[in-house]
Order: structure tokens, then C-alpha cells, then sequence
């Protein structure tokens, strides 16, 4: 913003401010655009790297396994706790089983999933393409004629759009035992009404849903995981702020998705 | 008269206001070995960047054994980095891979060639830099910065190139570490029958391993001659660089 003339004060004029402000993130859009671009072409052309895609599917979706199966016991729980006490005020308290699953398949199993992967897998993908840069490894890459897009890029980004889905799913189901724990053991729900309530009211559509939404958040993290990355300026500072700036960003563009899919979805009646 | 392997041709290079390559002018002939000298900001990384492909000139040429690759790309570019062996100042080694792996990887992932098969060309191939097979195994952490000097050098020679670059080769090393180093570049671009491309600010490397040596300064080569002649150039900034004195027409990049 250096760029920004100043009025006599030395405070920055507001319409250049503005100005400068909106041509940046029209250029940030752009390079990320190109940039996603290039990666998905390589993603879904040959030549793939099996050996690599299998790395890093162990890297970001096995090893998320604890994080994700923690994360999603105890927002089932905690769901289950407060549409219990909120039900109960309309004496509709039978209606826990079937708002937590419904919760849990189209929302939460998706979007805890993101996020905790956002600040699991973006940060930590960010940090090694971003010391990657920064001690030329990339460049020895390009001079040993290996595409970065092809041998870094583009197996983070299917392994994350594979690793995803099947993490939901495991969100998923753990996410409605949580609840059905807290309603069996804490609430005096019968464990058998719970389990055959849950299991007649979640619908195909429901867990589809979902899935679709840890597809595009499996890219999302990916790319700008890769992108900041590449990025990424010289030294500690540069790589740590790399970091920072991919986990903020895949974060906030889970939920933003989260809300574009969710609204797709109820218009399109899925 | 032969084609020169590699032929920079007015080559300016500017990163906005810092105009870094002002008409870079270099011919290198094949089984050559040039040496560029220079300060610290001088654009010498620049320029093996450019001519590696890695940046792209802002203007003039560059032509690899007589073929223009200035905006080479896909498959020309490819060819043109097959031949091509680079020798990064770091060593630019890949973490995650194992010190044979690194010294493979062309063959893995270019030539197709089986992994028994890389794995003993990389083996063969240390050898040749004094590292036994025991190092194949390890991880460029494992190992201290003169070995890892060495396992980048076996990396940018396993392929045979006809030409190798190398980037403040003996940067870092401690002075006997450093003419190892300076020898296994002379033997290997020797045995080879390579020409060689190396950027330094270390007289002793440079006297030892150029045929020829070409001083950069502010983004133009202001001087090249025999190794042998450098010491009698009658150019006073290359005078002045030769014997590390901080009077005379180079400023200090302090």
C-alpha cells in the first residue's frame, strides 16, 4: 500500500485507498485463478505420480483421522446436549436423533472437517512448499524437468479431494454416535429408538450433500495450501507467514462455500 | 568454428524499478569451463536463472547449442534441461527423499528407468564423489553440508549433461572442504567432457577450476580472459575484486 498517495497530514487518501485496495484483490483473484487453473489441468491430465498422490493421502487423510474422529465425537455431543435442552422447552425433546444426524450429514460433519483440516493440512502443506521455494528445491525441480504442478501440486490436490470425502464420512458416523452417547448414557434416550430414528430419518441425499461439499473443500484447502506456498517469500518470516495466510484463507473459504453449496442444495431441492 | 553450447545475447532482466541484466553478453563453447565473477547484487544468479529457463529475459536472446530456448517451453524447454546439469548453492537436496533417490530422480522421473536399476546408477554414481553406498540410504538431513555439496553434484552429473551450471559451489565449506569440492568439479567436468558455467565470489575455486573467468558489475561482463590472466587484467574493477580490497571503483555492498 505504499503506492497510495497522502494529503498534506500524511494520512492516506480514502478513494486511492479503496482503489489500491480493490485492484490488489482483483489481482490476488486472478493469480489464484491462474494458479488453480494450472493445477487442476495437471491433476486431471497425464503424467500422474502414483507413488506421490499415495504419500500424500497418507500424510492428509490417514493422519487427520484422530483429529477429525475427536473433533466430530464432541460436536455430536454438544449437538445433541442443545437441541435437547432447546427441544425440551417445546416439549419436542423425541426429535434429538433426527436433528443430529441431519446436522451432522449436511453441516457439521462437512465444515468441522474443513476446518480442522484447513489449519491441519493447508498450514502444513503451505510450510513445506514454502520452504521448498525458499531453499530452491523447486527450482531444482524444474531444472531436473519436473513439473511442480505435476509432482507437488497436483497429487495435494487429488489426494485432499479423495482424503476428504472419506473423512466425512468417518465425521459422519462418529459424529452421530457422539450424540447418541450424551442421549443414551446422559439423557435416558433408549439406545435402540435412537440408533432406528436416526437411521429412518437421514436420507441418501442427506450424506451426498455432504460429500459433495468435502470434495470442494478438499480442493479448496489443497490449493491454497499449495498456492501460499508457492508464494512464500524468503526466510522464517516469509514461510511463517505463508502459513498463517493459507490456513486464514482456507478457513474462511470453507464457510463461505459451506454457505454457496447449502444454498445451491435447498434451491435445487437436493 | 564450433556452435556454442550456451550464448547469452544482450540479455536484460529488471524486477520494476532494479534493472539487474542491463545487456548481459556470454559465449560459452563446449568442454569450456567459464567462471563469472562478482559482487554480492551483481545479478550473477540472475543470469544463471535466466539462462536456465527459470526466469525469462525481459529482452535480447539466449540460444542453447545454437537453438533460440529465450521462451522455450513444454517439450523445448525439457530437451534443453536434459543436457542441462545445475549445481544449486544450497544444494537444493529434496527433504523427503533419500540421498539415492535424490541422485536418481532424472532417472525415476524422466528416463522411467526401475528403481533397482536408479538405484545403482546412484550408487555408481556417488562413488565418483568419494561417497560410499552406506550414504545412499540416509536423508539429506543425515548428512553434513560438504556431503551434501557432493550428493547435489552426483545429482547434476548422473545424466551426462553437456553442460553443468553450478552456483557458489563452494560457498559455505571450510577451506579444505571447498577444494575437494573444486577437484570433484574438475574431475567430473574433465571426465565428462562437460562445459561448465560457475558463479563464485572464491578466487582460489575460481583460479582453479575456469578456463576462462568474465567479471559482471552492474548488470554487464566488463571483462573476460584466461584464468591465468586475471591477475593482470588492467581493468581496475576486476583488479580490485581479484584481490578483495575495499578502495577503488566498487562500492561495498554495505
Amino acid at each position: 500500500m505504499s503506492n497510495v498517495s497522502t494529503n498534506k497530514r500524511g494520512f492516506p487518501n480514502p478513494l486511492a485507498w479503496i482503489g489500491a485496495a480493490t485492484l490488489g484483490l482483483f489481482s490476488e483473484v486472478g493469480r489464484l485463478s491462474v494458479f488453480s487453473a494450472r493445477v487442476k489441468i495437471a491433476a486431471f491430465t497425464p503424467r500422474w505420480y502414483p507413488a506421490e498422490i499415495w504419500k500424500q493421502i497418507i500424510r492428509i487423510g490417514f493422519f487427520s483421522l484422530p483429529v477429525v474422529g475427536l473433533s466430530a465425537v464432541f460436536i455430536g455431543a454438544a449437538l445433541a446436549l442443545n437441541i435437547y435442552e432447546g427441544g425440551s422447552r417445546y416439549g419436542a425433546e423425541q426429535f434429538v436423533p433426527n436433528i443430529v444426524v441431519l446436522g451432522i450429514t449436511r453441516e457439521l460433519g462437512a465444515v468441522i472437517t474443513g476446518l480442522m483440516l484447513a489449519g491441519r493440512v493447508s498450514a502444513g502443506i503451505s510450510a513445506e512448499i514454502g520452504a521448498m521455494r525458499v531453499t530452491e528445491q523447486i527450482d531444482a525441480l524444474e531444472t531436473l524437468s519436473a513439473s511442480p504442478y505435476r509432482y507437488l501440486y497436483a497429487p495435494r490436490f487429488l489426494a485432499a479431494i479423495i482424503s476428504l470425502p472419506l473423512l466425512v464420512i468417518l465425521a459422519d458416523i462418529i459424529g452421530v454416535m457422539g450424540g447418541w452417547l450424551v442421549s443414551v448414557y446422559g439423557l435416558g434416550f433408549d439406545s435402540t429408538v435412537y440408533l432406528r430414528n436416526t437411521l429412518d430419518f437421514v436420507t441418501r441425499n442427506d450424506v451426498i450433500t455432504g460429500l459433495i461439499k468435502a470434495v470442494v473443500f478438499g480442493a479448496v484447502i489443497a490449493l491454497m495450501g499449495c498456492y501460499q506456498g508457492d508464494r512464500s517469500e524468503a526466510g522464517a518470516t516469509g514461510v511463517g507467514r505463508a502459513a498463517t495466510l493459507s490456513m486464514v484463507g482456507a478457513a474462511v473459504l470453507v464457510l463461505a462455500f459451506n454457505y454457496v453449496l447449502s444454498t445451491v442444495f435447498v434451491e435445487i431441492g437436493l | 568454428m564450433t556452435t556454442p553450447i550456451l550464448r547469452l545475447q544482450n540479455v536484460e532482466k529488471r524486477f520494476g524499478k532494479n534493472h539487474v541484466l542491463r545487456g548481459v553478453d556470454l559465449e560459452v563453447q563446449p568442454g569450456e569451463s567459464v567462471v563469472i565473477i562478482g559482487g554480492s547484487g551483481s545479478g550473477k544468479s540472475v543470469m544463471l536463472k535466466n539462462a536456465l529457463g527459470l526466469m525469462t529475459p525481459d529482452g535480447g536472446k539466449i540460444f542453447f547449442n545454437g537453438k533460440d530456448v529465450t521462451k522455450a517451453t513444454g517439450g523445448a524447454r525439457a530437451n534443453m534441461r536434459d543436457r542441462i546439469g545445475m549445481l544449486f548453492q544450497s544444494g537444493a537436496l529434496f527433504d523427503s527423499l533419500t540421498v539415492w533417490e535424490n541422485v536418481a530422480f532424472r532417472l525415476l522421473n524422466s528416463d522411467r528407468l526401475s528403481r533397482s536399476m536408479a538405484k545403482e546408477r546412484a550408487i555408481e554414481t556417488l562413488r565418483k564423489v568419494r561417497l560410499g553406498p552406506d550414504v545412499a540410504n540416509l536423508f539429506p538431513a543425515e548428512i553434513s553440508g560438504g556431503m551434501q555439496k557432493r550428493v547435489s553434484l552426483a545429482r547434476s552429473i548422473i545424466s551426462e549433461p553437456d553442460l553443468i551450471f553450478f552456483d557458489e559451489p563452494t560457498t559455505g565449506l571450510d577451506p579444505i572442504t571447498a577444494d575437494a569440492i573444486n577437484d570433484l568439479i574438475l574431475e567430473q567436468v574433465r571426465g565428462l567432457g562437460a562445459a561448465a558455467v560457475t558463479i563464485t565470489h572464491d578466487m582460489p575455486s575460481a583460479r582453479k577450476i575456469a578456463d576462462d573467468i568474465a567479471m559482471l558489475f552492474e548488470g554487464r561482463i566488463i571483462w573476460r580472459g584466461k584464468a591465468a590472466e586475471v591477475d593482470r587484467s588492467g581493468n581496475d574493477y576486476v583488479d580490485q575484486f581479484v584481490n578483495g580490497r575495499a578502495e577503488g571503483p566498487i562500492q561495498p555492498a554495505i
